[in-house]
């Protein structure tokens, strides 16, 4: 007994010493490896510890039960999987651009709170969700989120978790395409690096259509090397008079560009565009990530950034409102993804080998992903604060010039010169950094520190950070792409309950409207945020954080209900824990953006002084006409009727999970639903 | 340390989706034994389209 915990006892205590130092340290700059000593000793504790209860006593994982690939077995969709390899498709399944922002914008906080929620918050509730709805759904036939909570908490439930599904989709698309249009504005050397990786998508995809099929590793080789020459050959592009000006776009024509892009990317064949830029920004990806533990630990930082801002009680500029409960929603991914509930029940549960498997794959792999959270926090934290705040603070904040910034970030009580964050564009090869909001930006020169430390030096800066957006920019139009895929197809379903014929998934005309839909509702939320005073990063990231937060209550309720059911009361507490905490963040969350009486935080008080000032004819910057401000107004309570519909959402949900689960437990028996050997008892 | 990249190609083509091709065989030798298995191009374009058919599977 002593034997088997020593181990962990000492690992506990190293990182408990490790945690002791990351709190309790003022003024002087601490090592960003105690950060990251403190995160693997918790994750190591917590899979030990929690995850294996959770298996053997909550979820008594049997290993001997047939898995849906052992039952069903087809060599297709149910292929019994290999350990390793199933971690690896899940985590890359998993991890998106999510666990990158959101640490990066919690930063200006300091990076003590965000650190802690993502431990906390991983543990507890993250990898608990995921693991949950893995183990739900692998014992359902792999079933998808939206039949799960039909089966076990009727019809009218999974017809609002589905629609409430389909709108956290526009709102994630929508955000994902205004962190590239962040990223690519005024910035040749991106917009060109990133242009190429379309003729290359379409190259490679001739290549495995035709030339030798399925020959992923080769032509992802091929792509690599052209990804390489885009990123050189940019600076030239960028240098260039004629070439230069031609990639230069300001944000609302890469919105454009953006949106017409996603709907015609979306109705091509899938092999000529997304799946060869799948294969890419995957790799690239899983590359990226494993190339920043080992730079993060190579270099091992200081950590500039202090552990508490004044920002913690609200007024920050990066966004609004106070620690409780924003931060909690600013950091999604990473702590707690409700995204993770559809790829936990997706394609993973159908590949599973045994149920063994399931801790490592559920809850391991999400582990897996607080770990990249850590490291983008740990990115955000090493720059100079200055730095960090002239990047992600609102140009109405900063003004455009580096005098004007530095003046305002200085004022903020981070000290900076203006020719400071001149020569940080330059390093980084670009003609400015400073209001360049949604967390991409910020990571890629923290990547490229990072990066040129370890290979190349000062004169790599500019590649590496080339390299860093091109990165997150790949994947965060991979996701575009196939999310505008997924929502056509979820659109389908929906108007199909209404109108039949909708639901044939190859007719053209159907699919079309769909199609326009989908990129219509998440291309006015990008017109938004492209558009908004305040930078729109600033408004649309909370209203995801709370749909993503609100998507992962849905999920843990639904675990609860299979608790109850399956007779195993006394462990539900497992699941109501996380639940209960994310009802509170995310309702008091969106009831504060909705009714904030501070204009800053609350969508009506926003259009209500937007509102008055037009009564009495004035316009109000940024506004610079009646029109503009008449969308502001509009766009407010667009906003805020989308978080009343959330809440609507969730509490609705809420309502059904707390009958199923009063219903479940009038019952002597369990009355789960599941498919394949004895329901468990 | 063949066993070692096989494992790695087989972990970088799950990553995309793409299931193991002679898994595939060896499931159809066994239980289907009357049927002819698709050959290792029309397996991966049947993959292809299986990945992406509910959007390709990936978070945010």
């Amino acid at each position: 007994m002593i034997r088997k915990h020593a181990p962990w006892a000492l690992l506990a205590a190293i990182g408990a010493f490790a945690l002791a130092v990351v709190a309790t340290s003022r003024g002087e700059m601490i090592n960003a490896l105690w950060i990251v000593t403190a995160a693997i000793s918790v994750f190591l504790i917590g899979y030990r510890y929690y995850a294996l209860f959770i298996a053997r006593t909550v979820m008594r994982l049997d290993g001997a039960r047939p898995t849906p690939a052992v039952r069903r077995g087809d060599g297709l969709d149910y292929v019994p999987t290999e350990r390793s390899v199933l971690f690896g498709h899940h985590f890359a399944a998993i991890a998106g651009a999510g666990p990158l922002v959101g640490p990066v914008l919690a930063a200006q906080m300091g990076y003590l709170p965000g650190t802690l929620w993502i431990l906390a918050g991983v543990v507890l509730a993250g990898a608990v969700q995921d693991f949950m709805i893995l183990f739900i759904s692998m014992r359902r036939d792999g079933r998808s989120l939206g039949e799960l909570v039909r089966m076990e908490m009727g019809m009218a439930a999974g017809t609002i978790a589905l629609i409430g599904a389909f709108m956290i989709m526009v709102i994630i698309l929508a955000v994902l395409a205004l962190i590239v249009v962040k990223a690519l504005a005024e910035s040749p050397w991106g917009s060109f690096t990133v242009a190429a990786t379309v003729p290359l998508a379409l190259m490679m995809g001739v290549y495995t259509r035709w030339i030798r099929p399925g020959r992923i590793g080769e032509v992802s080789l091929f792509g690599l090397v052209g990804l390489i020459a885009a990123i050189i050959f940019g600076q030239s592009v960028a240098q260039s008079s004629v070439w230069g000006p031609a990639f230069t776009f300001t944000p609302l024509q890469l919105c454009w560009i953006l949106i017409g892009y996603g709907g015609i990317a979306a109705i091509l064949p899938v092999w000529l565009l997304l799946a060869p830029r799948d294969y890419l920004s995957t790799f690239l990806k899983i590359g990226a990530i494993a190339a920043l533990a080992i730079g993060i630990v190579v270099m091992a930082p200081p950590l500039r950034m202090p552990p508490l801002t004044q920002f913690i009680g609200g007024g920050g500029p990066v966004w609004s409102g106070g620690l409780f409960p924003f931060l909690f929603i600013t950091i999604a991914c990473g702590a707690v993804s409700g995204f993770h509930a559809l790829i936990s029940s997706g394609t993973t549960p159908k590949l599973i080998a045994s149920e063994d498997h399931a801790p490592v794959i559920g809850y391991g792999a999400m582990l897996m992903e607080a770990f990249v959270a850590i490291m983008a926090l740990v990115g955000a934290a090493i720059l100079d604060p200055g730095i960090y705040f002239a990047m992600n603070s609102p140009a109405a904040v900063l003004g455009s010039d580096p005098a004007s910034a530095a003046a305002a970030v200085t004022a903020m009580g981070f000290p900076i010169a203006p020719d400071v964050l001149t020569q940080a564009a330059k390093d980084v090869g670009e003609a400015t950094i400073i209001s360049r909001t949604g967390g991409a930006p910020t990571l890629a020169v923290a990547m490229a520190e990072i990066f040129s430390h370890v290979i190349g030096g000062n004169a790599m800066k500019a590649f590496w950070y080339h390299f860093a957006i091109l990165f997150e920019a790949l994947f965060i139009l991979t996701a575009v792409d196939a999310g505008t895929r997924a929502g056509r197809f979820m659109l389908q379903d929906l108007i199909g309950t209404v109108v039949p014929s909708f639901r044939d998934s190859g007719a053209m005309v159907p699919g079309l409207i769909a199609t326009a839909l989908c990129v219509g509702a998440w291309g006015f939320f990008l017109h938004q945020g492209v558009t908004d005073p305040l930078g729109g990063v600033n408004t649309l990231w909370p209203v995801f954080g709370i749909s993503n937060q609100m998507l992962a209550a849905i999920a843990l309720m639904l675990a609860t209900v299979v608790l109850f059911r399956m007779k195993q009361d006394r462990y539900a507490w497992v699941t109501m824990l996380p639940t209960a905490w994310l009802l509170i963040c995310t309702t008091s969350a969106g009831w504060l953006k909705i009714f904030s009486s501070d204009p800053k935080v609350g969508f009506l008080a926003h259009a209500t002084r937007f509102s008055e000032a037009a009564e009495r004819g004035e316009v109000l910057a940024p506004a610079k006409s009646a029109e503009q401000m008449a969308r502001i107004i509009f766009n407010d309570r667009v906003d805020a009727g989308l978080c009343t519909l959330f809440l609507v959402v969730v509490l609705a949900i809420a309502l059904f999970a707390v009958r199923s689960c009063l219903a479940a437990r009038r019952l002597d028996r369990p009355s789960v639903h599941e498919i394949g050997g004895e329901a468990a008892v | 340390m063949g066993e070692l990249f096989g494992l790695i190609a087989r972990t970088a083509r799950m990553m995309v989706g793409l299931p193991d091709y002679g898994a595939y065989l060896r499931h159809m030798a066994e239980h289907h034994p009357d049927q002819a298995p698709m050959d290792r191009t029309a397996f991966f374009r049947n993959r292809q389209d299986a990945r992406y058919r509910g959007g390709g599977g990936r978070c945010c």
